[in-house]
């Protein structure tokens, strides 16, 4: 079962089944989102919809992009060898 | 004493009792000595203990409250489940390292008094360098010197800070510390975040755990950075530095990860950006935020063990590392991702799965004292921790690129052991109440609302599809990122650079002056001052000796030794005596 799983995961023949569950599921957290009960929020963005989901993707964009501007622009990235 | 006994002392004793020991007998006191442990922490009760006079100082060994049993509790399981991971290791002296660290942290733990903290604390440093001097390997040797080094300098400030905090004070019983601007708060302070790696002082956690041996380095990820925690919980309550410092390094944890190549030097970062929450939590200070702190460190030291023996079980089974020599290890490691993945998704903080429950009290009791920039850098964190550990290594270690390597499962007793970590990451996530009850203050938080369960949905599932848009600006890289170990090891060389060319050159330029012209100048002065002694000092001299010669000569010439010629000289005296008294009489 775990295997079946796992492999699913891995297996490259499923890959157009896996973006569609992988669509479907954002869709359907999108649209829970919309659903509940926000009453308890503490900042103005509780009280949005679909928030969440925007600022997950945009900080794991910025994050890639930012980061890998500081290893290469910054010159944090360096051969593996530079302390030897 | 007697309805007392110390869980880190059965580990210290235990250590004691493993070089004697061989084969199954070994392994089962390997087990035998946590499951004690654990029992014995099941069995404290709230109380002093062990206290005494002791060279006019006075100790409590055993502090034993809520905060305390709660890092024991999760100490215990934690020393368990790393011994099961590691039984099949041979070498008695990796094992003796392992027990006297774990003992020693639980030493801090339940330290009463600056004294037991302070000595606890420095055999954790030595025993927890031993964990990465055992590969025997050359980086791994001089990166544990680092990390002693640094180490040892960090139990330099805090025995400094607690000299002048007893000087100060008058009390060496451990306990909140008041800012009363004097250096001992400060150095106490640095001492406690150099252990909880925190940024700056952060690079000898990644530099030196990603050495370790396979099995030290699930020890290394648990104590070490979680007793700093504990101690700034008990000392630091409050403090609004820690809130930024925090939230920076929750960040900075993030955007290294995204750099790295080693697989467990990436989840090392996290370490440290996991922490952050909890030194964000602790900056707080509110009841709510240091329950955060606490729940999320039990939470982490369960997951992040996880994580780490997914990453050991396939460096134990590839003998590689770098995300960039491995891929495609699914089709024969399936049981290895599928825990791996339980780990990943507790780190991550889905719902059901033990870091949903601990890290949103952190961010809830950020949002409650309205820290509201604090809240946002929280959770891009968060999006990040998910971004890294839950995809991009998994994605370069166990899928994507076929690397060619058909390695088999671990180890049965790795597997079990990651099995037993698993089962907790979900069982707290299930029923947090258990968790809950342990914490140190009344819990007044429900994780599992609706808004709750969209929201960290929304920000993990939408993180994970940025993810698979711009996987190809993820690549790993054959690099390595510089850090602030940066500064110790080639600012050594600047320092030598410096000491070797300006300064020797300098030293040259000084020296060359000297022999030029002052030395030269010395010498004329000292030839002018010889002819002055030769030629005026000593005439001076040889004339008043040749005159007292002289003289001498003469008056030895008047010496005839003829009596009427004496006789003939005092009467003449005589007569002149007379004829001046009489002049001046009469005159």
């Amino acid at each position: 079962m775990i295997k079946r799983i796992v492999h699913f995961f891995g297996d490259s023949e499923k890959s157009r089944l896996r973006w569609r569950l992988f669509i479907l599921s954002l869709a359907a957290i999108v649209i829970a989102d919309f659903l509940v009960n926000r009453d308890h929020g503490e900042f103005f963005w509780d009280s949005l919809p679909g928030w969440s989901a925007g600022f997950g993707f945009v900080s794991c964009v910025a994050i890639i992009f930012v980061s890998k501007f500081f290893g290469h622009q910054g010159r944090i990235m360096r051969d593996e060898d530079y302390y030897d | 004493m007697t309805d007392w006994l110390h869980p880190g002392l059965l580990f210290v004793v235990g250590a004691l009792v493993i070089p004697l020991l061989k084969g199954r007998l070994l392994q089962g006191w390997l087990l035998l000595v946590p499951l004690l442990a654990i029992a014995d922490v099941a069995a404290l009760s709230p109380g002093n203990f062990g206290s005494f006079e002791f060279i006019g100082v006075h100790l409590v060994i055993g502090k034993v409250d809520k905060l305390s049993l709660v890092f024991a509790w999760v100490f215990t399981i934690a020393a368990f489940i790393g011994c099961l991971y590691g039984l099949h290791v041979r070498s008695a002296a990796q094992h003796v390292a392992t027990f006297l660290y774990v003992g020693s942290a639980l030493g801090v733990v339940f330290a009463g008094d600056w004294f037991t903290l302070l000595v606890s604390w420095e055999i954790m440093a030595f025993a927890s360098a031993y964990l990465i001097f055992a590969t025997r390997l050359g980086p791994a040797v001089r990166a544990g010197m680092r990390y002693l080094m640094v180490h040892i300098t960090g139990g330099v400030l805090l025995f400094g800070g607690i000299v002048l905090h007893g000087l100060e004070t008058g009390s060496f019983l451990f306990g909140p510390l008041e800012n009363s601007g004097g250096l001992a708060y400060t150095l106490i302070l640095v001492s406690f975040m150099l252990n909880a790696a925190v940024p700056p002082l952060n690079a000898w956690l990644t530099d030196a755990y990603p050495e370790a041996t396979v099995t030290g380095a699930v020890f290394l990820s648990a104590f070490t950075t979680k007793t700093a925690v504990y101690v700034l919980i008990r000392a630091y309550p409050g403090t609004e530095v820690l809130i930024w410092l925090g939230a920076a390094m929750a960040l900075y944890g993030v955007i290294y990860a995204v750099l790295e190549n080693d697989c467990r030097r990436l989840l090392a970062y996290h370490i440290v950006s996991q922490v952050g929450y909890m030194v964000a939590g602790v900056g707080i200070g509110t009841e709510m935020a240091l329950n955060g702190s606490a729940s999320h460190a039990f939470a982490h030291i369960i997951y992040k063990g996880l994580l780490f023996m997914g990453a050991g079980a396939v460096i134990h089974m590839t003998g590689r590392r770098k995300l960039t020599e491995l891929g495609g290890l699914y089709r024969t490691m399936p049981w290895t991702v599928a825990l791996y993945m339980i780990g990943a998704f507790a780190i991550s903080a889905f719902p059901f799965f033990s870091g949903f429950v601990s890290k949103s009290m952190v961010i809830a009791a950020a949002a409650g004292d309205h820290h509201a920039t604090v809240v946002l850098m929280l959770t891009i964190a968060s999006s990040g921790t998910f971004l890294h550990t839950g995809l991009k290594l998994p994605y370069y270690m166990f899928f994507g690129k076929d690397c060619g390597l058909r390695p088999e499962e671990p180890p049965l007793n790795m597997l079990l052991a990651m099995g037993i970590a698993a089962i907790l990451c979900i069982g707290i996530g299930v029923l947090p109440g258990v968790l809950y009850e342990l914490l140190p203050y009344p819990v007044d938080y429900e994780p599992y609302t609706g808004a709750h369960i969209t929201a960290s949905l929304g920000i993990l599932m939408f993180t994970a599809l940025g993810f698979f848009l711009f996987l190809k600006f993820l690549d790993p890289e054959r690099t390595i990122s510089l850090d602030t170990d940066w500064v110790y090891r080639r600012g050594v060389r600047v320092f030598l650079w410096v000491a070797e060319k300006p300064v020797a050159r300098w030293e040259a330029a000084v020296s060359a002056l000297s022999d030029t012209v002052i030395l030269r100048s010395l010498h004329a002065t000292a030839r002018e001052s010889l002819k002055v002694d030769l030629n005026i000092v000593d005439a001076v001299v040889n004339g008043v000796a040749r005159t007292a010669l002289i003289t001498g000569a003469i008056a030895r010439r008047m010496q005839t030794g003829v009596v009427t010629h004496y006789a003939g000289a005092m009467i003449g005296g005589v007569l002149a005596c007379v004829a001046l008294y009489v002049l001046l009489s009469f005159g």
